[in-house]
């Protein structure tokens, strides 16, 4: 039941707790898990005109390692491309915060959520360029 | 004197976890101290000074135990612990009778050891029947009465749950078994010494009742089991023949002692301790109140002990409000499956809808509880489900209005 | 009362130092086990250690040591637990392993009381049904070391599993678990000057073990119900301390010479055998064991006439009848166990006592058939 210290210091001080507007263009939402499983990850990023993640916010509902495991993706997206965000494996996630193994599915739902967030974005990129024609 | 004269260091977090163990009381332990020394003898050595002064010390402990619930001290049989007193009462008769009748009441909330008992039964050829429980916790008597057939042998019911504290309305339970001829089992690890129990008022058959949990030692239990009208069990733990033959195995004297001690102390000071804790009880809920919305107390408040609440905060994660108040040893169920990540299946039962289940802490308050505890219990839990609500996507969701049960969730 | 002389260890041992310590430690560190809150951690690694411990003492691996309520339940576990429907034990084994299943069939020991390695073998032949074979370490009555590593040969031979109750041998002689080869290995706190209310069931890794009672999902789903922690960590820290052995053997063989020097017609049983060195079982003739335990009472020495559990009744010894001793002689004879604080002048003071109620039993028997002498 040891956690690590990296895994307590991202439950105790999350980085990148927050909200964008969802709505926005240059958002992408991904909100994956479910109360009843006693996990929901919300995870967005902001991408710029370069291509690039500027920022990216989340809120969780679970337990702390996926707090802590969601707080870790946020940093880890961050001056990323999409593409780049997308090879992001939960087993790093996992191995980073040295979670237990009934814990790891957490490190799946964080995984599950910066794909989540990246598929909103490109549909709406495309939506737009659709739009566009 | 060896006494403990402090509870609790300043360095160690604020127990609030009554219903998993309670701290052993120091005068208990004081009685304790000379079986663990000089009066080490055997009780089943008959021999010489050493074994009757042993002796002398588990048979006032039997009739310790006996007092606090209304029996005869013959009718006292110690065990390792509730856990084995519930499988001994439940299998032992059933066993014993199986040629005439092989039916099981039990309800759904039990603890775990009743459940896996009747499973295993079930396994066995045995037909068992669990009841559920109204939204309150409470069993339903005319759903009980219905459940019983002429097959049926033993009714199952605990006295006080573990989880969510609500008392059962165990003379109206006993009322009808008596009346029905089928005898009444109740695990009473969660309710001896903290509300008054009379075998013979409530028409009780058999009674568990376990040791660490009435402030005395771990490893130690009683059964009650009734001389007249005789209930009859096969034994589980078969040797030597102590306890009528019922449970063989030496006597842990030290651990009898304690019990039995520990059982006096509870009889002696359960209207004063428990009008304490009621306020305690009520300063805590009110305190939570005051300062957070979205809060629910699962099961009755009313039928229930005063040292127990058991809380959903909406929207937050048990286990990580958990990690979060280290200061406080809570649990977020019962601690034998608190390690399992799997909501509570008693707040299952009491229809609690999964989300909500997940968001539970219950919080047990007991003999060494103080006000200042409390208040600082109210203001750690207060701050971290503010901390944790503030990064919450759903708290976000029911600020904005949205229905959390119109989204699809994707369970995975 | 401190100053009696207490030889009745394989009944009870009086709790060591290092174990009281440790049991009034975790009396005070309190806390569930299964709790996952800082005191509920503090318990579990109490147990853990203890765990090391006593699975050290007997060289077994820590996944297969089962903490339970006891020497009995230990057993019951075993025989039940295996699995298998025939049973073979002892002649001589502890209630709690004779009872424990109704079907058990009983081998015969020898004179000496040691186990009939042939009525083994023949029974094990007698059927192709996979049985359980369960023979003790050490006699509880007579200290008499069995042949376990011959039992575990011939079983394994036939497809047999072994269990072994070792509750009175180990810390008496030294127990390898591994080499022993047994499957299953009981073990008992309070007769190695641990608390009462803590044993062991030791598992080889691999061999089948059906839990008896259900409920919490303690000791690996194996024994069900919260640990008795205090208890267990004075088992650790008795298992720690027992790793050491016993010394006694000197001053029990010094009790044996002594007594039968007073009465030349004493006998000591399974005296030709490999023993412990604690336990001596001697008969003084003619004079009932009731009589002499009482009498040493009075006089400030603790023995017993038989087991423990069984000690208030009036009953035959089972043990001595397997081995053939007849009855008349076997009411005769007491168990002197010594332990871990046995001091010379316990032995002296026994001795003493013995021999003052050999000489009065003996005049008054002379007196008695003077005057018989004189009336005819």
């Amino acid at each position: 039941m040891a956690y690590s210290e990296k895994l307590i210091d991202h439950y105790e001080n999350p980085r990148n707790i927050g909200s964008f507007d969802k709505a926005a263009e240059d958002v992408g939402t991904g909100l994956v898990g479910a109360p009843a499983c006693g996990d929901v990850m919300k995870l967005q990023i902001k991408v710029g005109a370069d291509g690039l993640i500027e920022d990216a916010k989340f809120k969780t509902f679970g337990c702390g390692s996926a707090i802590a495991s969601s707080s870790l993706v946020t940093e880890w997206v961050k001056g990323k491309t999409i593409d780049e965000a997308e090879t992001i494996k939960n087993t790093d996630i996992a191995k980073h915060l040295a979670l237990p193994p009934v814990k790891i599915h957490c490190s799946v739902l964080a995984e599950d959520a910066i794909k989540a967030a990246i598929a909103d974005y490109r549909a709406k990129a495309t939506k737009k360029a659709d739009a566009a024609e | 004197m060896t006494a403990i004269t402090q509870i609790r260091r300043n360095d160690q977090p604020i127990y609030l976890d009554y219903q998993a163990t309670t701290p052993m009381d120091p005068r208990v332990l004081e009685a304790m101290m000379p079986y663990f020394t000089h009066k080490f003898g055997n009780s089943g050595s008959r021999s010489h000074a050493y074994g009757w002064e042993a002796e002398e010390g588990t048979e006032k402990a039997r009739a310790q135990v006996a007092k606090l619930i209304g029996a005869d001290e013959k009718e006292v049989i110690f065990t390792s612990g509730a856990t084995e007193s519930n499988n001994l009462a439940i299998r032992g008769v059933a066993e014993f009778y199986k040629d005439r009748k092989n039916h099981i009441i039990t309800t759904v909330t039990e603890h775990k050891c009743v459940l896996d008992t009747c499973r295993h039964l079930e396994q066995q050829g045995f037909e068992v029947t669990y009841l559920p429980v109204r939204k309150d916790g409470l069993l339903d008597l005319d759903v009980l009465r219905a459940a019983i057939t002429d097959k049926t042998v033993l009714v199952s019911v605990m006295a006080v749950n573990n989880e969510i504290g609500v008392i059962q309305p165990l003379a109206e339970i006993g009322r009808i078994c008596r009346e029905k001829k089928v005898f009444f089992h109740t695990d009473a690890a969660q309710a001896a010494g903290k509300i008054p129990l009379d075998v013979e008022a409530l028409n009780v058959d058999l009674m568990s009742i376990s040791g660490h949990k009435i402030y005395g030692p771990k490893g130690i239990g009683a059964l009650y089991v009734r001389r007249k009208p005789r209930v009859r069990l096969v034994p589980m733990i078969v040797g030597g023949g102590q306890e009528r033959g019922f449970r063989s195995g030496t006597l842990p004297t030290p651990l009898c002692v304690g019990l039995g001690e520990a059982a006096e102390i509870c009889m002696k000071e359960m209207d004063a301790e428990a009008k304490r804790l009621k306020k305690l009880q009520e300063r805590m809920l009110k305190g939570l109140q005051a300062k957070l919305t979205d809060i629910v107390v699962n099961g009755d408040l009313e039928h229930r002990i005063p040292g127990n609440l058991n809380i959903s905060f909406a929207y937050v994660e048990g286990e990580s409000l958990m990690m979060g108040i280290k200061n406080l040893a809570v649990s977020s169920g019962s601690a034998c499956t608190s390690a399992s990540l799997e909501p509570s299946y008693v707040l299952r039962a009491l229809g609690v809808e999964e989300d909500m289940a997940h968001t539970s802490l219950r919080i047990g308050l007991g003999r060494f509880t103080t006000e200042h505890e409390v208040d600082t219990a109210v203001d750690e839990l207060v701050r971290h489900v503010n901390k944790l609500r503030e990064m919450s996507p759903l708290w976000e969701m029911a600020q904005e209005g949205i229905d959390i049960k119109s989204i699809e969730w994707a369970a995975h | 009362m401190s100053a009696l002389a207490y030889l009745d260890h394989n009944a009870t041992s009086p709790l060591r130092p290092a174990a009281f310590d440790a049991v009034v430690e975790a009396l005070r560190a309190g806390g569930n086990p299964s709790s996952v809150h800082g005191a509920g951690r503090k318990a579990r690694a109490i147990v853990d250690k203890a765990r090391r411990e006593v699975a050290s003492l007997v060289g077994a691996s820590i996944t297969g040591t089962i903490f339970t309520s006891g020497g009995t339940e230990a057993n019951n576990l075993a025989l039940a637990g295996a699995g298998r429907r025939r049973v073979l034990v002892s002649a001589i084994e502890h209630d709690s392993v004779r009872r424990a299943v109704p079907q058990a069939e009983l081998l015969r020991v020898d004179g000496d009381g040691v186990l009939d390695l042939a009525a083994l073998e023949r029974a094990l032949a007698a059927s192709a049904e996979p049985a359980l074979v369960s023979v003790m370490l050490a006699n509880n009555e007579t200290g008499v070391l069995q042949p376990i590593a011959e039992v575990v040969r011939l079983a394994r031979a036939a497809g047999a599993l072994v269990h072994c109750d070792a509750v009175q041998g180990v810390g008496k002689v030294p127990v390898d678990f591994r080499s022993l080869g047994v499957d299953y290995l009981s073990l008992s706190a309070h007769k190695l000057g641990g608390p009462t209310g803590a044993g062991a069931l030791i598992v080889r890794n691999g061999a089948p073990l059906q839990p008896d009672r259900r409920g919490g999902g303690q000791e690996s789903n194996r024994r069900a119900g919260t640990e008795n922690v205090p208890g267990i960590a004075g088992f650790g820290a008795a298992a720690g301390e027992a790793a050491t052995g016993l010394d006694v053997a000197a001053l029990r063989d010094r009790i044996e010479f002594s007594l039968v020097q007073i009465a030349a017609n004493a006998k000591v049983y399974g005296v030709k055998v490999p023993r412990v060195g604690n336990t001596t079982c001697i008969s003084m003739p003619g004079v009932p064991a009731e009589t002499q335990v009482m009498a040493l009472d009075l006089a400030g020495v603790c023995i017993s006439a038989g087991a423990a559990c069984s000690s208030g009744k009036v009953q035959r010894s089972p043990v001595l009848e397997a081995m053939g001793v007849p009855a008349a002689e076997a009411a005769c004879a007491t168990r002197i166990s010594l332990g871990w604080n046995t001091q010379a002048a316990d032995i002296e003071r026994l001795i003493a006592a013995w021999q003052s109620l050999y000489i009065r039993v003996s005049q008054s028997d002379i007196s008695h058939t003077d005057s018989r002498a004189r009336a005819a």
